[in-house]
């Protein structure tokens, strides 16, 4: 039992980042009508936000300090972080260790600025334009992104540490009744969870309680009766592209220090997240959010040792064996809605 | 002659000059010269040309005329590569029955995949063969490894059976003797010629599949294939079943993937699961409409292009960029050299992409189409002209079911 | 016996009864509208002569077999083609490739794998295509693209499409809906033209009532689902039920 537990808390995290990115490609493709083969890389763009707020922060002034020498004989250099020279060492150290936190504060203009730019430099003309230009586009998008990325920070992984207070793992199972060290788990995995929840819920109730997410939502719906109606929906989307990008970049902020980014995450992330969206059903937002951490769990599930030696290799197909079956049982996804996407 | 019309016939005798000049057309810089590093005249690269060539000429045969978009070709072209070089270690090094194993279990997977993926089109299909790929790699990643050697790569040791080699079979791969990795080098003037055993092989291979699409592209099948592209609506109320159609596409298209992975552990006895990931599945669509989806020759020219530049963009550095301007003031030889840097050498992908974006937004009709547009600006001709016959390279607009 | 008979069929979509009892008999060689005010059925009905819906209950015979449960291609090649509301034609191939689509498939049925025959050496094909191309007054303009034709050319094109195939029944779906005054004469005008050389059976779906008086030889008022009278043209424009059927929908 705990480790199936500890199993489901597993894919949990995974499952977060999957329920949103596959949020942000449904917003969009519901709203605009656009699938976005690069939505992947917002993800990736928003780890390397943490990676850049890692090393803003850690900019420093180098003094000489000649009462110590280094091996060669010269005196030796001293890096005092900005930061801690204006704030104070202690203060300014510990905000050099929140960095992947603070680097939210990064994320969510660049990347609304990206979506927005996006969206009215290249999206907006192809709208009209068929679904597989639309594909074809982004994708191209996605691989000029992600060049870019790889020219400014190159190829490997950059590690970016949580904060010191989430680096350790908690005795989860303690707190729900089990004996100590059963259910061991990572700090910063909850937090993600935690993270994923609220911003799921911060999308869905501006969508639910606020006059503009009811016009996008009518939107999505009908958009030509919306139209009619004299509002001008397209600003509206062009924010809610806007709005996807940042959720997915935010996702991507948050987890960096779980896996460290590298240039080609986002579309080993995207693939997956639009088998999630196909999942979930074209267009369904909670379908999105529910098939994220379905897949997740599942997936996590997969890869129990029990599970593997019953299906050798289960672990790594699950997820689109997943798929396969829901495209051809159930065309429609778990929560889609009629026509979308349909001949 | 052939079964080709008068037109069609010298456009193929066109295209086997062409690919049988090919170490003398791009080498076109003599040895030691500035330019020399543009020649492109030697066998490795040669023979990716001629394999990624039939690669993408079958993609198109799917992409181009029913506007099927997969996402997931590089599956068949993994299995071809697994198939040869499993021939190679039970066998020995004939690259026959190799190749010919490799189409037909690409056809047949590609007929297992395709009849489970066409129940769907447009994005769904894209995901669907996108899905079939990706398990297909991690599966040769993980459990196949008794099949695959996982990430190892499968080779041919010492201790395989190999039942078919002789005493004097050569020790590398060959076609009844002749050997793929000798070549030929001829020097004449300050030139030197390679001329490849390997790249004659994939060349006249790649001439007989470059024939058979032209015959597909100028058959009652081949239109069928545009009309599913068209409209299935009129299609199926005119009597005709589209789904064995767009199968019989998808399975074509799998064997000519098929074939060209077979060819690539035939120059090289190598077969890798990275083969069959989702970036080769993308490169071969980057190839056919940077070329032109749908045209005859686009795909081939596509795949050409980005093979050419590849390997020649990643080979300049800065340096090389130093010395070409270097007859420029120095602040702006070095703002040159500084704003071309990124795209240069590894930033080539950046390069790609870029370009590949301007072509779809710009240039829906690929290489093919630029090359038309210039035609037509040079030669005054109007833009509307379209009678039948002269669609030497038919240009379908880019609409179809994927929606 | 006629060549397409339809015997009670029924058909309910949730609480509302689409289709009620309908029986109709449609006579070998003759031209026969089937009208009726909006909602009255019309569409379902043609959906399910053309194998798109099947009915809860009746049966629907063509040729003395049955067409239910059967794919559109198949109903095809048991001899019906259909005009559609707004021409269905391949609008990115030509118009002579447009023509050549339906003459194999009336040869090599629903799928032959012909990847490997040239197209210029089918001489009987390209001969009918050319043919029939002529017959519409339009092989001036067959290198053309389809989707570059106009309106009325792209029905002239669709009609070729359908009558090169020989059909036994032609299922014409408002084939003059949204044209022009001229077009829909010359529409008239075509069809009438095809019915006499070529005695093709034809089942008009219509709504206006001009087209229906210039073509129609048997003419079937549809209403709530049901037929309502069937008889000449003559007969059916002075008939008090047919104009309560209409006036009831003007007054609702």
């Amino acid at each position: 039992m705990d480790a199936l537990i500890l199993q489901f808390l597993n894919g949990l995290d995974k499952g977060s980042a999957y329920a949103l990115i596959a949020l942000g490609l449904t917003l969009i493709f519901g709203t605009l009508g656009v699938v976005n083969f690069a939505h992947g890389a917002m993800f990736m763009i928003g780890a390397f936000c943490a990676v850049a707020m890692q090393s803003m922060l850690n900019i420093s002034k180098v003094t000489l300090d000649p009462t110590k020498l280094d091996f060669l004989g010269n005196p030796a250099q001293i890096r005092t972080p900005m930061v801690e020279s204006l704030f104070g060492p202690e203060l300014g150290g510990s905000i050099i260790n929140w960095s992947v936190p603070l680097s939210i504060l990064l994320a969510i203009p660049v990347m609304l600025a990206l979506g927005f730019i996006m969206e009215r430099g290249l999206i907006k003309h192809f709208y009209k334009r068929p679904h597989a230009d639309q594909i074809l586009v982004t994708f191209g998008l996605a691989i000029v992104l992600q060049e870019i990325i790889k020219y400014f920070y190159g190829a490997n992984p950059i590690p970016t540490p949580a904060p010191d207070a989430f680096r350790g793992s908690i005795d989860f199972g303690v707190l729900i009744g089990y004996a100590q060290n059963t259910i061991i788990y990572p700090a910063w995995r909850l937090v993600y969870f935690t993270f994923s929840a609220v911003i799921i819920a911060a999308v869905f109730a501006f969508l639910q309680f606020t006059t503009f997410g009811m016009v996008v939502r009518a939107g999505m719906a009908d958009r030509e009766t919306v139209g009619l109606l004299g509002i001008n929906i397209d600003k509206r989307f062009t924010i809610m592209f806007g709005i996807a990008a940042a959720v997915a970049g935010m996702a991507g902020a948050m987890y960096a220090p779980i896996n460290s980014p590298n240039y080609h995450m986002g579309m080993d992330f995207l693939v997956l997240s639009f088998v999630v969206v196909v999942v979930g059903g074209m267009g369904s937002l909670p379908g999105a959010v529910l098939a994220g951490f379905l897949l997740g769990v599942v997936e996590s599930f997969a890869s129990m040792n029990e599970v593997k030696s019953l299906i050798p290799g289960i672990d790594q197909i699950i997820i689109y064996l997943i798929a396969i079956i829901i495209l051809l049982t159930r065309p429609r996804g778990l929560m889609g809605r009629k026509g979308v996407m349909e001949e | 002659m052939l079964g080709l019309s008068k037109k069609d016939t010298t456009f193929l005798v066109v295209v086997i000059f062409l690919t049988l000049m090919t170490p003398i057309l791009l080498q076109p810089f003599p040895e030691g010269s500035v330019l020399a590093q543009f020649n492109a005249g030697y066998p490795d690269l040669m023979q990716r040309f001629a394999i990624y060539g039939i690669f993408a000429i079958g993609f198109n045969i799917l992409f181009g005329l029913t506007g099927y978009l997969s996402f997931g070709h590089a599956a068949f072209l993994g299995v071809g590569s697994y198939s040869v070089v499993w021939m190679y270690k039970l066998l020995g090094y004939n690259v026959v029955p190799g190749l010919l194993l490799a189409v037909v279990t690409a056809g047949l997977f590609a007929l297992l995949i395709g009849y489970i993926s066409l129940r769907r089109s447009g994005i769904y299909f894209s995901i669907l063969t996108l899905a079939f790929a990706q398990m297909s790699f991690n599966l040769a990643y993980s459990v196949l490894t008794p099949l695959t050697n996982g990430e190892t790569g499968l080779q041919v040791y010492t201790d395989d059976p190999q039942i078919l080699m002789g005493a004097g079979s050569p020790n590398s791969p060959h076609f009844f003797g002749i050997v793929m990795n000798e070549s030929a080098k001829i020097d004449v003037g300050g030139w030197q010629f390679t001329f490849n055993n390997g790249y004659y092989f994939c060349a006249i291979i790649a001439i007989i599949v470059f024939y058979l699409s032209l015959r597909i592209f100028r058959s009652p099948f081949g239109i069928m294939l545009r009309a599913i592209k068209t409209n299935q609506t009129r299609m199926t109320y005119t009597g005709l079943n589209p789904r064995p159609y767009t199968l019989a596409a998808f399975v074509i298209s799998g064997m000519y993937a098929g074939l060209a992975g077979g060819l690539l552990a035939s120059m090289d006895p190598l077969a890798g699961a990275e083969r069959m990931q989702w970036t080769a599945s993308g490169e071969v669509v980057l190839m056919t409409i940077l070329g032109g989806a749908g045209t005859l020759m686009g795909p081939i020219l596509g795949a050409g292009f980005i093979k050419y530049f590849e390997n020649i963009f990643s080979k300049i550095n800065d340096d090389i960029l130093h010395t070409w301007f270097a007859a420029l003031p120095d602040g702006l030889e070095d703002a040159i050299v500084f704003m071309v840097h990124p795209f240069i050498g590894k930033g080539w992908s950046l390069t790609l992409g870029l370009l590949f974006m301007m072509v779809v937004i710009f240039l829906p009709g690929g290489l093919i189409e630029g090359g038309n547009r210039i035609w037509r600006l040079v030669t005054g001709r109007s833009r509307n002209r379209n009678t039948p016959g002269k669609d030497a390279q038919h240009h379908p607009k880019p609409t179809a079911h994927v929606n | 016996m006629g060549i397409l008979e339809v015997s009670n069929v029924n058909k309910r979509f949730g609480g509302l009864q689409a289709l009620g009892d309908v029986n109709l008999d449609i006579a070998q060689g003759t031209v026969h509208a089937i009208i009726g005010p909006n909602g009255a059925g019309k569409s379902t009905l043609l959906n399910v002569l053309i194998g798109k819906l099947v009915p809860d209950t009746g049966t629907v015979m063509f040729d003395g077999k049955s067409v239910l449960g059967r794919k559109p291609y198949e109903i095809n090649q048991m001899g019906i083609s259909r005009v559609f509301q707004t021409p269905e034609i391949f609008g990115d191939l030509t118009v002579f490739e447009n023509m050549l689509i339906p003459c194999f498939a009336k040869r090599d049925g629903t799928f032959r794998l012909h990847a490997l025959e040239s197209i210029a050496s089918e001489k009987g094909i390209i001969e009918k295509a050319e043919q029939m191309l002529s017959d519409v007054a339009m092989i001036d303009k067959r290198g053309m693209t389809a989707s570059s034709l106009s309106r009325g050319d792209k029905r002239r094109l669709e009609m070729a499409m359908c009558l090169v195939q020989e059909p036994k029944l032609l299922l014409l779906d408002e084939p003059t809906a949204g044209m022009a005054r001229a077009d829909t004469n010359n529409t008239i005008e075509l069809l009438n033209h095809i019915h006499e050389s070529r005695d093709i059976t034809m089942v008009i779906i219509e709504h206006d009532m001009h087209v229906v008086f210039s073509l129609a030889k048997r003419i079937t008022v549809l209403a709530q689902g049901s037929p309502l009278v069937e008889d000449t043209p003559e007969n059916i424009k002075g008939h008090p039920k047919v104009k309560e059927a209409y006036l009831g929908e003007a007054a609702a």
